[in-house]
């Protein structure tokens, strides 16, 4: 599959070869599974694996939820205490599947930014990026209508804010957020089509994770150095790269264990730390909730969305310019799609000819600054908005939109990038030498 | 002195500008960290608490709330109030009616009902009250001072019923009672405690603090009875996949002993 040369596969008994002839599907696997992957892999490749776990453990768990859960606005909240209370488990799956929504998004976050600081994104890996925002969008729809279930409070209000954002598209703002909530307000219409599309988006998703991982095993893995592996010859190609099985399943195997260790104990120990308290609160249309906050994978962009209300003078410009088309609702709804829309244009605004970020010396200060600004918008985004937070909102939203727009496209102009090594190989030794790796690794070799 | 003053009262005036999470009312949800044998990972439930708190919650609570989504049965779980079977269903015999759709009347209680729901408007249900009320996430907004206190909605349930000044205002023919722990600072429910309001069977002391803190302690249960089974299936899931990431650990350093020493075998 991969145009790095190496071994495919070879059926060598009868049955295998008839199988082979007809249907190619033990090479499929066998080529996917030894894909030659770069030998320099650090452990910030390992999040993949913790994502095609989630994804896997959502839906598992959620199968399971879904035989107890009944989608109607006068059930919806006691079936999920009947989940607590009486089913058999029912509690620690459903904790397993409220927290499995923030290990998702934890590692899809360090994912893409892994992603961002090894220019994973640039050419010849842009379709495998834009397959990944893809699949961020769906996860953020699917967490989004799943938050809904439970029809607590903050589901509901939740749900009343975030459609209410598409009411703000002028014109057809209004039409469009009564087909989504199936009427004029949140609703059992609503509760039983976000039921409907948070079972179907994930096999979706799981739709596209396939396409993610067919692209990048089209390209090549990318690798810390972002040097591309050499494919002048197989024997040359043999010394940048190892098979991922068993070398980097087992890596992976022993990171994702790790992760679960500190997962199982927010499970069993805080399952509702990173929740909020106002969804154990039946939904109630009457009572608004003092402050209305989306989950905390949400809270960097809904800052974003609030971050420009109409003081600001670029919201009373667009105001201005369009005849007061675009007001700070709609505005605010412009930022927050566009933040993700500048980073899933990434490809093509960063112009630097060097893909890791380790051999760029400026870049590298205006990476970690983007980290820093994506947790203080986190932070902001749970405050309310008023006081001092608006104002670091609005700087933070800034900056994350200059990163994209400015300083990645002048970077590539500006920058003189750090000598890189010619080969994975080559940074692969002097890693090693660097870390002391041949003192460390016990010297006898294993048995086979 | 004055200085000082004058520090905390910028202080004051940032932090309140900024607003906690209640708003413009942060002098008025002031929450005593009270100790609860069931905080931290290893903590469990007092079975002989969670008996008085139900006598509270039975005597006191149950005139004017209910307990709607919890199933009376369930009082006789080992790792909650632990009552026996018959105990639970003299319980319920004794002291809840229930209208069985059935009979198309009202009947004495099983334990296969659920304790019955309020009628009252003004009285929410208090099933779920001590996951519902955990809302207080300081330092700014992070939680870290109740992750590391393991404050949650009962020290709120034993603060609010503690929290009464005595003050009362009216305002539209009701009464509002002056509370440090409500958020809003007036709260219509009129203080339910006074001092030996129940007597306990174990002599226990029934002073409106003990008293408070017992039923806090019930209504956590009631929230979330399965809190002991979470934990130890928390604490197996941590040791076993402690384990397999120490044999994982050894399996990854071993394999990749050949690739890091140069002479490459696949």
């Amino acid at each position: 599959m991969a145009g790095i040369p190496h071994d495919h596969y070879e059926p060598k008994t009868g049955g295998e070869k008839w199988l082979h002839s007809r249907l190619p599907i033990v090479g499929l696997l066998y080529d996917t599974i030894m894909i030659p992957t770069p030998k320099n892999l650090n452990w910030m490749w390992i999040w993949g694996i913790v994502l095609t776990f989630c994804l896997a453990l959502q839906i598992i768990t959620g199968i399971v939820l879904v035989m107890h859960y009944i989608p109607h606005v006068d059930h919806a909240f006691a079936s999920v205490e009947h989940i607590m209370r009486n089913v058999n488990g029912g509690h620690m799956i459903r904790y397993l599947h409220m927290n499995g929504a923030s290990l998702f998004f934890f590692a899809v976050y360090l994912h893409i930014f892994r992603s961002l600081y090894y220019g994973s994104y640039k050419a010849p890996r842009e379709v495998t990026w834009i397959v990944g925002m893809l699949i961020y969008l769906l996860m953020m729809g699917t967490a989004f209508m799943g938050y809904v279930l439970p029809w607590g409070q903050m589901s509901f209000w939740g749900a009343t804010v975030i459609t209410g954002l598409f009411g703000a598209i002028p014109f057809i703002g209004e039409p469009i957020q009564t087909w989504l909530l199936g009427g004029p307000a949140v609703d059992n219409a609503t509760l039983t089509r976000f039921f409907s599309l948070h079972y179907l988006m994930p096999f979706i998703i799981a739709a596209l994770v396939a396409v993610h991982i067919w692209a990048f095993h089209t390209t090549g893995n990318n690798n810390p150095t972002g040097v591309e592996v050499r494919r002048t010859s197989k024997a040359d190609a043999q010394k940048d790269t190892v098979p991922f099985w068993p070398y980097f399943v087992i890596k992976d195997l022993f990171a994702l264990a790790l992760i679960l260790a500190v997962f199982f104990a927010i499970v069993g120990f805080m399952p509702n730390y990173l929740g909020h308290p106002d969804n154990y609160i039946e939904a109630n249309p009457l009572a608004t909730p003092a402050h209305i906050v989306p989950e905390w994978y949400f809270l960097p962009f809904y800052a974003i969305l609030r971050a420009f209300d109409d003081t600001v003078w670029i919201v009373q410009l667009a105001g201005f310019v369009t005849g007061g088309i675009i007001d700070a609702k709609f505005f605010g709804v412009l930022a927050m799609f566009g933040a993700i829309v500048v980073m899933a244009l990434a490809p093509w605004l960063d112009t630097s000819m060097v893909r890791s970020g380790r051999y760029r010396p400026m870049f590298k200060w205006w990476f970690w600054l983007l980290v820093v600004d994506f947790l203080v918008l986190t932070w902001v985004g749970a405050m309310p908005a008023e006081g001092i937070y608006p104002v670091i909102a609005l700087i933070g939203s800034t900056y994350w939109f200059a990163y994209f727009l400015i300083i990645l496209p002048m970077l590539g102009v500006l920058e003189k990038p750090l000598p890189q090594p010619e080969t994975i190989e080559e940074d692969f030794e002097a890693h090693k030498a660097k870390s002391g790796g041949t003192t460390t690794v016990p010297s006898p070799a294993p048995a086979e | 002195m004055l200085k000082k003053t004058g520090i905390a009262a910028l202080a004051a005036l940032t932090l309140s500008s900024g607003g906690a999470f209640a708003a413009g009312a942060s002098d008025w949800a002031y929450t005593k960290d009270y100790q609860f044998s069931f905080e931290g990972p290893f903590g469990a439930f007092d079975q002989a608490q969670l008996q008085r708190g139900l006598q509270v919650y039975t005597e006191i609570c149950a005139s004017c709330h209910g307990l709607q989504y919890v199933p009376l049965r369930t009082l006789s779980s080992d790792t909650g109030p632990g009552f026996t079977m018959d105990e639970v269903r003299a319980y319920a015999e004794q002291n809840y009616e229930v209208f069985d759709e059935e009979l198309d009347d009202w009947r004495a209680a099983t334990p296969t009902d659920h304790f019955p729901g309020s009628n009252l408007e003004n009285a929410p249900d208090l099933s779920l009250m001590a996951k519902g009320r955990a809302g207080f996430h300081g330092p700014y907004g992070t939680g870290i001072n109740q992750l590391v206190k393991g404050m949650g909605g009962a020290e709120y349930i034993a603060s609010l019923l503690n929290g009464y000044t005595g003050e009362t205002k009216e305002e539209a023919g009701t009464t509002f009672y002056e509370n440090t722990a409500y958020p809003g600072r007036w709260i219509a429910m009129a203080p339910p405690l006074y001092g030996e309001d129940v007597d306990y069977a174990d002599g226990h002391a029934n002073t409106v603090e003990e008293q408070s803190k017992d039923v806090a302690a019930f209504l956590m249960w009631s929230a979330e009875p399965s809190m002991m089974d979470r934990k130890q299936a928390g604490l197996t899931g941590v040791l076993f996949l402690t384990v397999l990431s120490v044999l994982l650990y050894l399996t990854n350093k071993r394999i990749w002993a050949p690739i890091k020493k140069g002479n490459k075998t696949s």
